[in-house]
């Protein structure tokens, strides 16, 4: 058995599973009545809809066992079941079969705010919140001194929080929790969402936790940010453990194991969120003319995705990230620019595609993933992470040439080097 | 800033599974319901704080409320309808009535569209999730004890027979609030799943309200029917309550006994439903 002095958390044959019926919403009983009298009226499409499968196992059989202090990455595509291990953790969820067991108070970030009521003052909510969270009222009084100054908002103590800029609403809400101590913190990507001032002081925050013995679990989409931050990492593939151990080993089998899923058929793949009124359906990458094998630094690159329908309102955005997963470079349609060309709304014979151009490629030879997401009027209705990935050879940047192993950095920024006398500067510039 | 001092010492260990099933789950819970008391104690001060925050009458409300209704029904049912000419003060006997029915009114209504208006907290943060419906109770009991405030003057002016009899009053006012846990929490699970109890329960409510010997009294009830009535547990409730602020009407044992049992059954299948349903309020409220 192990004892708790040397583990945070174990996890043993966990499961979840969810039965389709409950994520089809009957809002109403009506909803409902409709739905199941419909299914015993017409019998053959209830017979259709049972060859669905009826249920979800969002985990099965995961067995783990964290050590406490360790820094953990949870990594795992979408639908893979990260979040639903941190429901079960935090315990906002139960699971179906198995067990998990943890040692002391576990707390998370993605709860900023949680328990705040609008009315009430800042004062009001720090007990109110505190309270919530898990932290009895001597504590809150305890800390409330420290919660506050961290937050610095002792102006608009006794000013109701409805009256706060969004800022002000976060950093008090931050406070409360980051003095709540957990013994395990739990931190969603959610808070990739905030301002790059407020995830500077998270990720402090993290860190000084982490120091004094807090156990971290650590859900990123950003392989950078697991890599830089954790020890290790849990790698989760369609509800079960795939990986375990040093985080640079799980990181690398992720994507590998991403590798592997571009290879199937884009619009078959399973392991993407979104609405889905709009799919991803394929993905080609090459230089214009050419296959898609010749791909080189310093070259025009087209990047076409094709869209199973012709929708207005459709926006596309497609990260790029190297090898290790750092994210290099984003590109989004959803910042129009004059030179971008709508699609014609008249269905035309040929496969909807939406294509992506540029004329200079200033990544560096090397191997790169890409994610595509897709929206309408704003919603995400299509994410797939790993969608496809591509090789960029050697080639040169405005005749510089750009060689694999012998660059450094992210990407070749075009430039000019000049060499001579001070005052011969600006030769060959223009002169006014 | 933020210092370690819960660091070093033995942690409190956890486990997250599939719920026991049966009494042993239902013992486990009660038993962490009992460890939350302070975070209920600070869910109902959240609700009077934010209840009284920007009314300018304040806790008046709770008095004019009562008593609007009750001027109300005398002037329409006691003098018009003519319910008034059983002797005793019409007004003064339904404002005793509405206190404890007001008191259930407010605590089912509250309950049951606690959990579903409570959605941050539920799919975010874990807690006993029976703490949400039982919290309006605390706004419910400070409106009463005030209303009961004003209740205690009126007889003591009108009726100066006041008699050791008023002891019974929170036995009675137990049974009330037995019955609003039961239904309160039936219809606070319910609400997760069917969005319609939202719109159903004014409706319910009024009708219960009918059922409830509130605007008249019980005698006119035929005495073939008196035990039937009972099965509504207010009806005792009520009744009773009535009766020992002012005096009245004896109350038969077999209808007592009846609404006891029909208001524990509500109260215990009540919470009971909601700790079978709680675990999946995250997943589909």
């Amino acid at each position: 058995m192990p004892t708790s002095s040397e583990l945070a958390v174990v996890a043993a044959n966990l499961g979840k599973r969810y039965r389709l019926g409950e994520s089809i919403r009957h809002d109403t009983a009506r909803d409902w009545i409709a739905d199941t009298a419909s299914g015993l009226v017409r019998r053959r499409r209830r017979a259709s809809r049972r060859a669905l499968p009826s249920e979800l196992w969002a985990l099965r059989g995961v067995d783990f066992e964290i050590e406490r202090g360790d820094v953990v990455g949870v990594i795992g595509r979408n639908g893979a079941g990260k979040s639903t291990l941190l429901k079960i953790l935090t315990r906002v969820t139960r699971p179906t079969t198995g067990s998990l067991r943890g040692w002391g108070r576990v707390g998370s970030l993605l709860e900023v705010g949680t328990g705040f009521h609008p009315e009430l003052t800042g004062r009001e909510n720090i007990f109110l919140s505190g309270a919530v969270l898990g932290m009895r009222r001597a504590e809150i009084v305890r800390k409330f001194d420290r919660i506050v100054e961290f937050s610095g908002i002792e102006h608009m103590l006794d000013t109701p929080v409805k009256r706060y800029s969004s800022g002000m609403y976060v950093r008090l809400g931050f406070s409360v929790a980051a003095h709540l101590e957990p013994d395990i913190l739990v931190i969603d990507e959610v808070l990739a969402v905030g301002d790059a001032p407020f995830q500077g002081k998270c990720l402090e925050v993290v860190r000084r936790l982490s120091q004094e013995g807090t156990t971290v679990l650590l859900v990123s989409h950003n392989l950078g940010t697991v890599a830089l931050f954790c020890r290790s990492g849990l790698l989760l593939e369609a509800g079960t453990l795939a990986a375990q151990g040093p985080v640079e080993d799980v990181v690398r089998t992720y994507v590998h194991s991403l590798e592997a899923a571009a290879g199937q058929t884009l619009g078959e793949r399973r392991d993407r969120s979104g609405e889905g009124q709009v799919r991803v359906t394929s993905v080609r990458i090459n230089t214009p003319g050419r296959p898609p094998g010749e791909i080189a630094t310093g070259e025009a690159l087209r990047f076409t995705f094709g869209v199973s329908r012709r929708v207005p309102g459709l926006d596309c955005a497609f990260g790029v990230y190297d090898a290790s997963g750092n994210l290099v470079a984003d590109f989004t349609s959803i910042e129009w620019s004059p030179l971008d060309v709508p699609f014609d709304l008249e269905p035309g014979p040929e496969p909807d595609v939406v294509v992506c151009e540029l004329d200079e490629l200033l990544l560096l030879p090397g191997r790169y993933r890409i994610d595509v997401g897709l929206y309408l009027l704003g919603d995400l209705q299509d994410n797939v992470e790993g969608a496809a990935f591509f090789t960029v050879g050697p080639g040169a940047v405005r005749g510089r040439p750009v060689r694999g192993e012998t660059t450094y950095g992210v990407v070749q920024i075009p430039h000019v080097w000049r060499f001579g006398a001070a005052s011969a500067r600006r030769s060959g510039a223009r002169v006014l | 800033m933020i210092g370690g001092a819960t660091r070093g010492h033995e942690l409190r260990p956890f486990t997250v599974d599939s719920p026991l099933p049966g009494m042993r789950g239902g013992a486990a819970r009660l038993r962490e319901v009992l460890g939350s008391r302070e975070l209920l104690a600070f869910l109902a001060w959240r609700d009077l704080t934010v209840r009284y925050k920007q009314s300018a009458i304040g806790v008046l409300w709770a008095v004019l409320q009562p008593l609007l209704l009750a001027g109300a029904f005398t002037v329409f049912f006691g003098k018009l309808g003519g319910l008034g000419a059983a002797g005793g003060s019409y007004a003064l006997a339904t404002f005793a009535a509405l206190l404890p029915w007001q008191l259930v009114a407010f605590a089912v209504f509250a309950a049951s569209h606690s959990v579903v208006s409570s959605q941050d907290l539920v799919t975010r943060v874990y807690f006993p999730r029976i703490l949400i419906p039982l919290a309006p109770f605390a706004v419910a009991l400070v409106d009463f004890c005030a209303a009961f405030a004003v209740a205690l003057v009126w007889v003591a002016i009108a009726s100066p027979s006041f008699t050791l009899a008023i002891a019974w009053a929170p036995l009675f006012l137990l049974l009330a609030l037995t019955t609003a846990v039961g239904v309160g929490c039936w219809l606070a699970a319910l609400n997760v799943r069917f969005r319609d109890v939202q719109v159903a329960v004014p409706v319910l409510v009024q009708l219960w309200l009918f059922c409830t010997p509130v605007a008249y009294p019980s005698s006119i009830v035929p005495e073939g029917w008196r035990l039937a009535y009972a099965a509504n547990p207010m009806v005792t409730a009520v009744d009773g309550f009535r009766a020992a602020l002012l005096g009245a009407p004896d109350l038969q044992p077999g209808a007592i006994l009846l609404s006891v049992a029909v208001a524990l059954a509500l109260a215990i299948t009540g919470v009971g439903f909601f700790w079978r349903t709680e675990d999946t309020f995250a997943d589909i409220v």
